[in-house]
């Protein structure tokens, strides 16, 4: 008993300076832990799934080398595959050796190209989480990601194709604001109808999803009015409404639309953190009766919120298309909309931690490829190693369980007392 | 005999605040035992040790002698502790029956024995004098019976220690009342009682025994017998404390707020203000007399643009703002301390230094164009925390991890900082101890002295009578008189929030100093 009350006291003694260190832990640390975890999960199925493996644990005593050999055999190659198809680490040590060494920088480049393709496909999930966590912070619940990408690709492609004779300099910015503009005002239309008539945005952006698929669905069928004559996709974007991609080496569609994706995180910050506008946003994400007191105008508010969070999200879509698609086909953007929600859960509805999750994503997805190719390994083992995340992302007691973290603070648990007397 | 609950040398560290300091209390079998302190001296983290719901650093508790541990508040309630929150922790669409076996739930076979828990309930009920119908659904009830409800929910899980933190802040004195008889009855059966209050007048009335804790360490203990208000907050706040204001004659100046003939409804869209008329003078406090939930919150509400005017008009300062927004109102230089400060007036989430600026983060300084301002926003708390006395580690702490005085000083703090010409305070001084009811006080005071119209709305009718220059009672959703404050008893006051007219009041109550002197001249 009083070994016990001993121990408890040193750790609530601890409690004080550690309660800093406590935030930061759950930042760092059990995003980190998470991702191992589902990472080591992810092994194990991919071991149940290979017959030859699981044959070798049933005969376990027989040959127990062998067993343990397989296994490792077949997790590595897995793994391994998927780091060589997200990263390539041991290819780009070569490369520079090979380049320091006064063989060129061609071998280098062409080790590049994975970690190039992960940042590339980051680039729409940082957008997306953005656009959701952004919301987030305002209290509304975004799950319209889907719909205002759609719309923002086909706005920007369509001025990308039809709008001729622009000099690069003029185009591009005017295809992008196509692409915000349309997004925005798509995603308005939930605000407004949430303002103005009460309804729910989280229907509201589902049925709007479906809408902008039927649109893009009637818009782009063969013949269709934005469609080529003989296939259901758009004709190609014009090389003047391009976003450039910065590598010649064949595969890297490495683009300047990354950086732009940079840049947005920071602006999303700045807007949350810095602005007046964001500070009535925090608020009324906060507390929303706070808020009407203090005299913001909440519901022109909700109507910005979506308009901007909408032009995220179709920033997602414009930028995926202006810069690697460079046309927009039926089911362009197939899930990613949903995804979202997954990111900004997972950063926290930070921006600089949506951007963290994004790389993940885009990461995981460009070495599951590859993990499919040389493992056959199914790309859903890592649909599942995100989700599983995504659980602990969610539930962090149980990685807290698991590795017997200690809790931070009782701040971040549920409040339970509330009140006059608290 | 051995006490029925022991608590030894408890101490609890928050980042920057030893709220709780070597605490030592004991609780006698079958006492009501009353824990007083100023805001901020570390009662509710005290009890919220005791729930289960913080771990202490140091200490140990016993109960019956025993010494134990508790893990949680489903461990408290398994040894017998049971904790009456001030914001009800019950499911609204529920009924009071499916409120109290919520997460112990009897079964008769898979089904749920509802019958079986609504008998015990009426038990219960009777035996403690606990009036509570078991089949009504808790969203159609008033704050006190919500309250019983809770208590009925401690007591069918057999607590037979039962704390209160600031039971009485929210209810009308009749309800109060009534709570108190309730305790009184469990007293006599043996259930040991905590009792959190800042009101001393009460603690005196209902408590055996009083311990006093100022910043996290035990003052003092006594007997209630032989103590005063005057010693209690003495002991309290360790000065003496002004328990009356003392106030010049009002210098009145013009009408500020002009309120004319105006109908509001309420949330359930019944008529809650039914043409009122209102009219307050610059230099004058005008306290609004009246028993809760007869229209005052709507009123004020309609005033500061919070809620729609059905008919009629709000004129300030001679401009017509009927149905302006908030922000037009405040810019017109209206305060306001709303009545439910963590639900109107705070950001819980939000730290202390942006819970100040919630209504003009975006007029200089505080704003620089469409930047914030940081070093502005910053800069300015540290003076504000000092003038009012506002007890945390720092400006940066989420006002959530304040103490509930302290909350309600946050908000006073803001609101009094402006340049203003009306002022209304509703329920400014709900939850604060003795000493910050005189500061606030003399801050109402000062502010009339300055030319400000002050409203003040309170169901402290001791707070209306000492502050108030005009009193207008409201009942139903109308002023059925508005009188001179030094005109009138306190009984007559009262007899006029329970609907008797002026005439009917002055001939049934005591009078006042002032009559009783028209009298002898
Ligand atoms: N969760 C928390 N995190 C950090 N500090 C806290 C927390 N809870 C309370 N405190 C601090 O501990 C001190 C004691 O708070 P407590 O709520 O116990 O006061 P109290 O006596 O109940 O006051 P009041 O009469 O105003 O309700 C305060 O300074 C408060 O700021
Ligand atoms: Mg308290």
């Amino acid at each position: 008993m009083s070994k016990k009350a001993a121990t408890q006291s040193s750790t609530a003694k601890e409690a004080h300076p550690a309660k800093k260190q406590g935030g930061v832990m759950n930042a760092i640390l059990i995003p980190l832990l998470a991702v191992i975890t589902a990472l080591i999960i992810g092994a194990i199925l991919i071991l149940v799934t290979e017959k030859t493996v699981v044959n070798a644990w049933l005969h376990f005593f027989d040959n127990p080398g062998a067993a343990l050999k397989l296994t490792w055999k077949s997790v590595s190659t897995a793994y391994g595959a998927m780091l060589e198809g997200a990263l390539n680490p041991g290819g780009i040590v070569k490369g520079i050796g090979v380049a320091l060494r006064g063989g060129g920088t061609q071998d280098l480049a062409v080790a590049m190209v994975p970690l190039a393709e992960s940042l590339t496909q980051s680039v729409p999930y940082i957008f997306a989480g953005l656009a959701v966590a952004f919301a987030f912070q305002g209290g509304l619940f975004n799950i319209g990601g889907e719909g205002q990408m759609l719309v923002g690709a086909l706005c920007s492609v369509y001025v990308g194709f039809k709008v001729t004779g622009l000099p690069w300099a003029i185009h591009l910015p005017l295809a992008l604001l196509a692409g915000l503009a349309g997004s925005a005002l798509w995603a308005m239309i939930v605000g407004a109808l949430k303002a103005y008539t009460g309804a729910h945005e989280v229907i509201n952006t589902i049925m709007m999803n479906w809408i902008a698929i039927s649109l893009s669905t009637w818009l782009l069928k063969v013949g269709g009015p934005m469609a080529r004559p003989d296939v259901p996709v758009t004709p190609p974007v014009l090389e003047s409404a391009w976003i450039p991609r910065l590598f010649t080496t064949p595969g890297n569609r490495f683009h300047l639309g990354f950086f732009l994706a940079l840049f947005v995180v920071w602006l999303v910050w700045w807007l949350l953190y810095k602005s007046t506008l964001g500070f009535q946003i925090r608020m009324v994400g906060a507390n929303p009766k706070a808020a009407k007191y203090s005299g913001v105008n909440v519901k022109r508010l909700w109507i910005i919120i979506m308009g901007i969070s909408g032009s995220l999200a179709g920033l997602a879509g414009t930028v995926q298309t202006l810069a690697v698609d460079r046309w927009v086909g039926v089911g362009f953007s197939s899930g990613m909309g949903f995804d979202a929600i997954a990111l900004a859960l997972l950063g926290k509805n930070h921006p600089v931690g949506v951007l963290m999750a994004a790389l993940l994503f885009g990461t995981l997805k460009n070495g599951a490829t590859r993990m499919q190719s040389v493992a056959q390994i199914p790309v859903d083992i890592i649909t599942i190693v995100i989700a599983l995340v995504i659980v602990f992302i969610a539930a962090p007691e149980i990685i807290r369980t698991l590795y017997r973290l200690r809790k931070g603070s009782i701040s971040e648990g549920p409040v339970f007392t509330k009140g006059w007397g608290s | 005999m051995t006490p029925v609950l022991d608590l030894r040398n408890i101490t609890k560290q928050f980042p920057g605040v030893l709220a709780n300091d070597h605490i030592n209390l004991t609780l006698e079998e079958g006492e009501i035992h009353a824990l007083l302190g100023e805001n901020g001296a570390g009662k509710s983290t005290l009890m919220n040790i005791l729930y289960g719901l913080y771990n202490p650093d140091e200490g140990e508790i016993h109960i019956r002698g025993q010494r134990t541990q508790i893990s949680g508040p489903t461990d408290a309630i398994r040894q017998g502790i049971g904790m009456v929150h001030q914001h009800f922790m019950l499911v609204p669409v529920l009924t009071v029956t499916e409120n109290v076996m919520l997460g112990e739930e009897p079964t008769k076979g898979a089904i749920l024995d509802r019958k079986l828990v609504a008998e015990r309930i009426r038990e219960l009920s009777r035996r403690h004098g606990l009036e509570v119908d078991p089949d009504a659904r808790v969203e159609n009830l008033s704050v006190g019976v919500r309250q019983r409800v809770e208590i009925i929910k401690v007591l069918y899980r057999k607590a037979n220690i039962l704390i209160l933190d600031e039971p009485t802040a929210v209810l009308t004195p009749q309800e109060a009342d009534d709570l108190f008889e309730i305790l009184r009855s469990l007293r006599k059966q043996g259930v040991s009682i905590i009792f959190i209050s800042h009101k001393l007048r009460e603690v005196l009335e209902l408590a055996d025994r009083v311990t006093v804790i100022r910043r996290g360490r035990v003052i003092g203990e006594t007997k209630t017998a032989g103590a005063s208000q005057a010693t209690l907050a003495e002991m309290m706040v360790g000065r003496q404390v002004a328990l009356t204001v003392s106030k010049h004659a009002a210098t009145v100046g013009d009408a500020i707020v002009q309120v004319n003939n105006l109908k509001v409804l309420d949330n359930r869209l019944q008529i809650a203000v039914n043409g009122a008329d209102l009219e307050v003078r610059a230099g004058e406090i005008m306290g609004i007399a009246g028993v809760q939930g007869n229209g005052q919150t709507e009123l004020i509400e309609a005033i500061t643009g919070l809620r729609t005017v059905q008919q009629g008009s709000v004129k300030l300062a001679g401009q017509d703002v009927t149905n302006a927004s908030p922000r037009r109102v405040t810019e017109c230089g209206v305060g306001h301390i709303p009545e439910d400060r963590q639900e109107d007036g705070l950001v819980l989430s939000f730290p202390i230094y942006d819970n100040l600026i919630i209504n003009s983060y975006y007029r200089q300084p505080y704003a620089k164009g469409l930047v914030v301002n940081q070093k502005a926003i910053e800069g300015q708390a540290g003076a504000l925390i000092e003038k009012f006395d506002i007890r945390t580690p720092g400006a940066e702490v989420p006002v959530s991890n304040l103490s509930g005085g302290n909350q309600q000083k946050v908000i006073i703090a803001r609101e009094l900082n402006r340049p203003l010409k009306l002022l209304i305070a509703n329920q400014p001084t709900r939850g604060l101890d003795v000493g910050s009811i005189e500061f606030i006080h003399k801050q109402l005071v000062e502010k009339r002295d300055d030319g400000v119209a002050v409203l003040l709305v309170s169901a402290e009718l001791d707070e209306i009578m000492g502050l108030a220059d005009r009193i207008a009672v409201m009942f139903k959703g109308k002023f059925t008189a508005i009188v001179d404050a030094k005109t009138v008893s306190k009984e007559q006051v009262g007899l006029m929030m329970a609907g008797n007219t002026l005439e009917e009041a002055l001939a049934n109550a005591p009078r006042s100093a002032v009559q009783q002197q028209e009298i002898i001249t």
